[in-house]
């Protein structure tokens, strides 16, 4: 009997010695399709970037560049030619070799006339891609681009192997250390590590991503184990009861996300500086981060994060003043009374930030309507046709000063000056002038209170207090798990 | 028989353009839904014809409808696979769902309801009319997360949210199914055992219960044998009824409980702008509806001979 359990125990004791080494995510919505060069979903990213796609170069945790499916790379004097030295033995999940035809297949693809890649602009200033050999890239830019490097790092300028491009929304096919298992539509993404990763292989044998729209389910599900970590939790008001419970560790950090609420300049009198600027004085942006955000958003003066490379702080430009703010509606001739909509799509820094927003206007005599509205409402009203006065909106686009400089576009902030600072920060090469440009681009906004600049949108995310290796902060939208695993 | 299935054809394809052309006036468009905030127009161009949302709205209404009525529901926007494909994965979560939920809630209702008049004005019944009372006044979510925080999160006796999957045998999916099921039977279960109460106190007074009474049956035997099948009628009435508030409740529930079924696909569908897969939806949900209904008189039928015999009930 004794011998018995002796034998058991022995048999058992491998099976418990053995550490976890698989991980649930919860996210809140579910991607669309998992083909990343084809959609503008956050939630596409949030499962593949770094884990099962992977770029030329890739974006870290701090929002720098580091080298990814290239190991190195040159710039020509001119800041038009970039030489990229691609990595050697690296294949795709269908057994594809990553090579420099790839390159030129996936950038060529990205930019072609019937392209479908929901960041195009990114590709337009790329001439055209030329193989010296095959482990060899040359990208030749029709004018320089400061920020190609970076804008390289996307998930959307992933490397998509030609073979299973057609296929990669419902059987992705990338290089990464993980590779596609399963979709149960509606419930779970599964990733399995990828063993023939060409870098150092992933700690986790398999990463289950689970879609748990309700804010009260996901709380339970962290709670019951469900899920190991909610890197972007959905339910603010649960947040003491985590931090209260040794199991789980809460962490705040930050996203490329700035929250604003942006005018229709065709509109009057938001045509008016003097009234965007009374728009700015007359909100509390302090009032708004402790209401809204628990007070972890911090405030911005431009449309510019805190520590991106050569930021400038503006924050002190439009101090709270309602005094001000009456003073200079006046001057624009806007009478107290005056009604304007604020439309809300649907988080919560717009839905319930806008009431604190309404609030904050009306003690400045200004009547606000809530216009409460649907993503797919919002992107056509809004974002296609430009049929409204005011919204609350945080851009998640890391480093997007280039939205101020378009054509057209849903705020219509249409200004020449600002055009030609841009311009010629595009086609600065040397480094300091590119600082010293970003400096000036950010005053220009401020100066013009192009919007109004209100916070940066806060990461906060809930996991098990054992598990290593989250992202922290949040510069471009993903879940990199690669270097996830789980203490002793 | 013949004029009642071409109503009920008339009935659907009422149905299926009214859904068609409200979600053609609804703004929003799958393609900047799909591109999202960098769209440009050329690419929103490009992934519009890739839709086929080029072309005009009477020709993709004619279009779907004779596809739909040779059997092929189309392909989904968003997710790019048939849509016969993702109603059938969801519908293995949702069917068994509401097989379960209304299987409970007519297992407990008939009994409480048929007891309850039994002990009419006693203090069981007072009981049973109170707990019923808070049953109808309670909302299906709500009993919902109380569920989970109770069996869920304190206890850990099931899942908090999401499906097993059959793949993994019956059991665990049947697990991860009770506890929703029973959010959305309770409820119902506790209307429909009021209406069977009062439905079999009616009985109770008619003559011939008091007739079998009188010839010298007992009183259960007077209650099972003559009241309760006369009462059945109303009851499979708002069964029937109920039936369609199971399918609305199941969009909230299968939310509550994060379960990938048709519900939350409507949900998803409706959000990114899927509209094909939100038509398919709406014209097979009116058409269960129907069918129930079609069902329902079926039922009466059964439950009554009269009916049977041409008679009048």
């Amino acid at each position: 009997m004794r011998g018995l359990s002796v034998a058991a125990a022995l048999f058992l004791l491998p099976a418990m010695a053995q550490a976890k080494d698989t991980l649930s995510v919860g996210m809140v919505l579910e991607p669309p399709h998992l083909d990343v060069t084809a959609g503008a979903a956050a939630a596409i990213r949030e499962v593949t970037y770094a884990n099962l796609y992977e770029g030329l170069t890739r974006i870290d945790e701090k929002g720098e560049i580091r080298p990814g499916l290239a190991e190195s790379w040159t710039v020509s004097e001119d800041g038009k030619a970039y030489t990229f030295k691609l990595r050697a033995g690296v294949l795709f999940h269908d057994g594809t070799p990553f090579d420099c035809d790839v390159v030129k297949f996936s950038y060529g693809r990205a930019a072609a006339a019937d392209s479908v890649n929901a960041q195009k602009p990114l590709f337009a200033a790329i001439a055209k891609t030329e193989c010296p050999d095959a482990r060899t890239a040359v990208v030749m830019l029709s004018q320089p681009t400061a920020s190609f490097l970076f804008n390289m790092g996307w998930a959307d300028a992933s490397m998509i192997s030609p073979k299973s491009a057609a296929t990669n929304k419902i059987n992705p096919v990338g290089t990464g250390p993980f590779k596609f298992k399963n979709w149960a539509k509606g419930d779970r993404v599964e990733l399995v590590r990828n063993p023939d990763y060409w870098g150092e292989k992933a700690k986790l044998s398999a990463v289950t991503f689970r879609f748990i729209a309700d804010p009260t389910a996901a709380t339970a599900a962290m709670l019951a184990g469900d899920v190991d970590a909610f890197p972007q939790f959905p339910a603010p008001e649960a947040l003491d009861q985590f931090k209260a419970d040794k199991r789980f560790t809460v962490n705040v950090g930050s996203t490329a996300g700035k929250i604003v609420m942006a005018l229709n300049e065709s509109r009057k009198p938001f045509d008016d500086v003097r009234v965007r600027r009374a728009l700015a004085y007359a909100i509390d942006r302090k009032q708004y981060i402790d209401g809204i955000l628990s007070g972890f958003g911090q405030p911005i003066g431009s449309h510019y994060m805190p520590g991106d490379l050569g930021y400038v702080d503006l924050v002190g430009a439009y101090p709270y003043d309602p005094a001000k703010a009456r003073a200079l509606l006046a001057e624009a001739g806007i009478k107290p009374g005056f009604t304007m909509t604020i439309t809300t799509p649907p988080p919560g820094y717009a839905r319930k930030g806008g009431e604190v927003i309404a609030a904050l206007l009306e003690q400045v005599g200004i009547t606000v309507k809530l216009a409460p509205m649907e993503w797919a409402q919002w992107l056509d009203i809004v974002f296609k046709q430009y049929n409204y006065d005011a919204t609350l909106i945080a851009h998640v686009e890391p480093r997007d000063l280039g939205i101020y400089a378009r054509d057209s576009y849903y705020f219509n902030y249409k200004n020449p000056e600002y055009r030609a600072i841009y311009d010629k920060y595009l086609a600065a090469t040397d480094p300091a002038a590119q600082i010293a440009l970003l400096g000036q681009l950010q005053r220009k906004l401020s100066d013009d209170e192009a919007n109004v600049f209100i916070s940066t949108l806060p990461k906060i995310g809930v996991w098990n207090a054992r598990l290593r290796g989250m992202w922290g902060n949040l510069p471009v939208p993903s879940n990199d798990v690669t270097a996830a695993h789980w203490a002793e | 028989m013949l004029p009642r299935l071409i109503g009920l054809l008339l009935t659907l394809l009422a149905a299926s353009a009214v859904v068609f052309f409200v979600l053609e006036v609804l703004p929003g468009d799958p393609a900047s839904v799909m591109l999202g905030t960098g769209a440009q127009a050329d690419n929103l161009a490009a992934l519009r014809h890739q839709m086929g949302l080029d072309q005009p709205a009477w020709w993709r209404y004619l279009a779907w409808i004779g596809h739909l009525a040779t059997g092929d529901f189309g392909t989904s926007y968003t997710y790019s696979v048939p849509v016969a494909d993702l109603i059938r994965e969801r519908a293995l979560v949702s069917v068994p769902l509401a097989l379960m939920a209304i299987t409970l809630s007519t297992a407990i209702a008939i009994p409480v309801g048929v007891a309850a008049a039994a002990w009419r004005g006693g203090p069981r019944d007072l009981g049973i009319m109170g707990v019923t009372q808070l049953g109808v006044a309670m909302p299906n979510f709500w009993l919902g997360i109380l569920l989970i925080l109770l069996f869920a999160v304190r206890l850990a006796w099931f899942p908090a949210s999401g499906f097993a999957g059959w793949g993994a045998g019956p059991l665990p999916a049947l697990r991860s199914l009770l506890l929703p099921a029973l959010a959305l039977a309770l409820p119902q279960a506790a209307i429909l055992s009021r209406v069977t109460r009062s439905a079999v106190l009616e009985t109770l007074d008619e003559d011939y219960v008091r007739t079998a009474r009188a010839k010298g049956l007992g009183p259960a035997a007077a209650l099972w044998r003559h009241a309760v099948p006369n009462a059945l009628i109303p009851v499979v009435t708002i069964l029937g009824l109920q039936f369609s508030f199971l399918l609305a409740g199941t969009v909230i529930i299968e939310n509550v409980f994060t379960l990938p079924g048709l519900g939350r696909l409507m949900l998803q569908a409706i959000a990114q702008r899927d509209l094909i897969v939100v038509q398919d939806l709406v014209v097979l949900l009116a058409a269960s509806v129907i069918l129930v209904n079609f069902a329902v008189d079926f039922v009466y039928l059964a439950l009554d001979p009269r009916l049977r015999h041409g008679g009048a009930v």
